[in-house]
């Protein structure tokens, strides 16, 4: 059979078309099931029954970091201090407004050993604080929005997590984070960070940080109920949020927030 | 490290071989953009390296995606990228514009070889029959008629590869520009700022690998073909330079809160690569140059090596801009109270021995390709069984 080019061309179109379309069937019904399958929370009912919130009270944290000791034991975080799903910081505020910021092993083993190598002498400290920092399980994840192949998720009920058998280790996320939270694990080659100890609450316990947390800095909540903690003390005190500029809306709120806090 | 920075910062995650994938990203738009200048625009003086411009396009497209696998945490699940996609992602069109791109420039390389693929086949023998007879796909005809719909073939072809090859490489600016997260790199100029450095950096490699190749084939440069080069070269230089500079400018007169850190960077940090590099030794040099070359009176072979030199220039300048973008905006803490360090690590499989191994790859396919496929079209001869050296791009 002798076929011309134009025929040859006709033809290579025609196949490939049919290619791409069969071989995208298996996808499509995949897609199907999961959209028709219900997610359904430990406590029965669907997930989107929650919407989950934090609060992290910024006047109460005595930087103890027994939040971020429980956070790497319950979640299997790597103990070096270049891994955290959570972890304190310490603004120092002199006399002269200037603004001093550290986080001496992320705040793993508290401050006290640490006294501040920033050359403020203690007379000029103005004011200082802690401010507890994870993940913000933002409203408008930039993180999801990157993520090449879907691996960053937000769930029905507000949280966003990372299928670390799909992460194919791109680590754009980690760069989309404005807030510092993700981490790559470089045994795994995939990404990893805070899920609010979904695992935890998904079964009606709160988070491990939620839970050691000896000052109540820490709370954790249904922004759905109305007469839950969360919701209360959000509705008695002033808060704010980390750069709420870029449009991300974050769902840890922070009490006692202070002017040079990102 | 300096300032604070947040704990998980530590470590730079987009490194070296972040840095040259839009570099060699950069080099396929730019040779293909002259390719085109001549196919779909016609401008015949860049007839001369029309059909070498294409197969360096090619020979630097096949390479594009090794960097990306290679720097990926779990590259064997490289493919989801095309099966499972998400497509609020930029970073997911990747798979499929490269894709798409391969296919028009392969097919624009078939068309434009075709008539030697086809000589090549009716003279040689052996193996050498075999393979160009595979090569021609069983298109014998070389009628004056095949041949008018091959040329217009070839022009729709190029016609629709500018676009994408601007997607191809503007995307790659729009990955770093919509990045709300780093004040470095969030801005809408980048994909245009990208985009014109690509072309810079096209041309001058043409420019380079076209007068480093005719002097091992001991054949003349066609020196208004060279110079023309050049022309284009300074001009999209300029136009380059010009938004480079307005996307500092501005940020220095808007002074927002994250100008400090950046102003920081700038002075301090990436001073070097990037006023010394990138502006003065990569653009404000190449640019005074190529405007004396233009401007005076001077001899021949001493225009020629002035504008080689420049475009040598430009290609370590465009490196140093890729570097001080990606490189420069890791750097900054988004705490935008500190910086991390970075130097990247002689061995591994991201460090500069691997990082120089994946830049050099383009140049090994381009030579296996001219082997085969000579884009020189001053005779068109079957090329002969030698071994490797000049003799190799097949002709004398
Ligand atoms: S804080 Fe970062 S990781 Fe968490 S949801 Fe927001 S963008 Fe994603
Ligand atoms: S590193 Fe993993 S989770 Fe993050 S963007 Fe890439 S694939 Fe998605």
């Amino acid at each position: 059979m002798k076929i011309s080019r134009r025929d040859f061309i006709k033809i290579g179109a025609k196949g490939l078309l049919a290619g791409v379309a069969f071989s995208s069937v298996p996808f499509l019904l995949q897609g199907l099931v999961k959209n028709s399958s219900r997610a359904i929370a430990a406590d029965g009912g669907g997930l989107e029954r929650h919407n989950w919130g934090f609060i992290c009270d910024n006047e109460k944290c005595i930087g103890c970091g027994r939040c971020v000791v429980a956070c790497k034991k319950e979640n299997k975080v790597p103990w070096e201090p270049e891994f955290n799903r959570t972890w304190v910081e310490r603004y120092i505020i002199t006399e002269d407004e200037k603004i001093y910021v550290d986080s001496p092993n992320a705040g793993r083993d508290g401050f006290q050993d640490f006294p501040p190598k920033l050359d403020v002498p203690e007379s000029e400290v103005w004011k200082s604080f802690f401010v507890p920092k994870l993940c913000n399980q933002c409203h408008r994840p930039p993180c999801v929005t990157v993520c090449p192949v879907g691996a960053t998720y937000q769930t029905h009920d507000g949280v966003v997590l990372i299928d670390q058998d799909h992460c194919i280790g791109c680590r754009y996320c980690i760069q989309a984070c404005p807030y510092g939270a993700r981490f790559f694990l470089p045994e795994l080659g995939v990404v990893d960070k805070c899920t609010w100890c979904y695992h935890r609450i998904n079964r009606g316990l709160i988070p491990a940080c939620v839970e050691v947390c000896p000052v109540g800095a820490r709370i954790f909540g249904d922004l759905n109920d109305p007469a839950g903690t969360l919701k209360t003390t959000l509705a008695q005190k002033r808060f704010y949020v980390l750069k709420p500029e870029l449009g991300t809306e974050p769902k840890v709120s922070y009490i006692g927030f202070e002017k040079g806090v990102y | 490290m300096t300032g604070f920075i947040f704990p998980n910062e530590g470590v730079i995650e987009w490194d070296l071989l972040i840095v040259i994938y839009p570099y060699i990203t950069g080099l396929v738009a730019g040779a293909f953009v002259v390719s085109s200048l001549y196919h779909v625009f016609g401008l015949t003086r860049l007839k001369p390296v029309a059909r070498f411009s294409l197969i360096t396009a090619l020979a630097f497209l096949l390479v594009t995606p090794l960097p990306l696998v290679v720097h990926l945490g779990r590259p064997e699940r490289a493919l989801e990228m095309f099966l499972t996609p998400n497509l609020t992602s930029a970073m997911s069109a990747f798979g499929y514009i490269w894709f798409f791109y391969l296919i028009i420039l392969v097919a624009e390389v078939w068309l434009v070889f075709r008539p030697d693929i086809v000589r090549y086949a009716s003279s040689s023998e052996g193996t050498r029959k075999t393979v160009y007879t595979a090569l021609a796909l069983g298109m014998n005809t070389l009628t004056e008629e095949s041949l008018t719909v091959d040329r217009r073939l070839i022009k729709v072809l190029s016609f629709i590869g500018i676009p994408v090859a601007f997607l191809l490489h503007g995307y790659v600016g729009f990955i770093f520009g919509a990045v709300k997260a780093n004040p470095w790199w969030s801005t809408p100029l980048m994909p245009i700022i990208f985009l014109l450095s690509a072309i810079v950096s096209g041309i001058a490699l043409l420019i380079v690998v076209y007068l480093i190749v005719t002097r091992l084939r001991r054949a003349e440069v066609e020196h208004r073909c060279f110079h023309f080069m050049a022309l284009w070269l300074g001009g999209f230089l300029t136009v380059g330079v010009v938004l480079e500079g307005l996307e500092v400018f501005s940020m220095l007169y808007e002074q927002e809160e994250s100008w400090q850190i950046i102003s920081q960077l700038l002075t301090q940090r990436i001073a070097f690569t990037y006023f010394g590099i990138q502006f003065v030794l990569g653009s404000l040099l190449p640019l005074l140059l190529l405007a004396a070359t233009a401007l005076f009176k001077m001899e021949e072979r001493f225009k020629t090596g002035l504008a080689f030199l420049s475009s040598v220039l430009v290609l370590i300048g465009v490196f140093a801009m890729r570097w001080n973008v990606v490189i420069g905006g890791q750097l900054i803490s988004k705490s935008l109270r500190g910086f991390t360090s970075y130097a990247p690590p002689l061995w591994g499989l991201n460090g500069i021995v691997v990082a120089s191994i994946i830049l050099l790859l383009p140049f090994i396919v381009l030579a296996v390709l001219i082997y085969f496929i000579p884009p020189w079209q001053e005779e068109i001869k079957p090329p002969e069984r030698r071994g490797l050296g000049y003799r190799a791009s097949g002709l004398r």
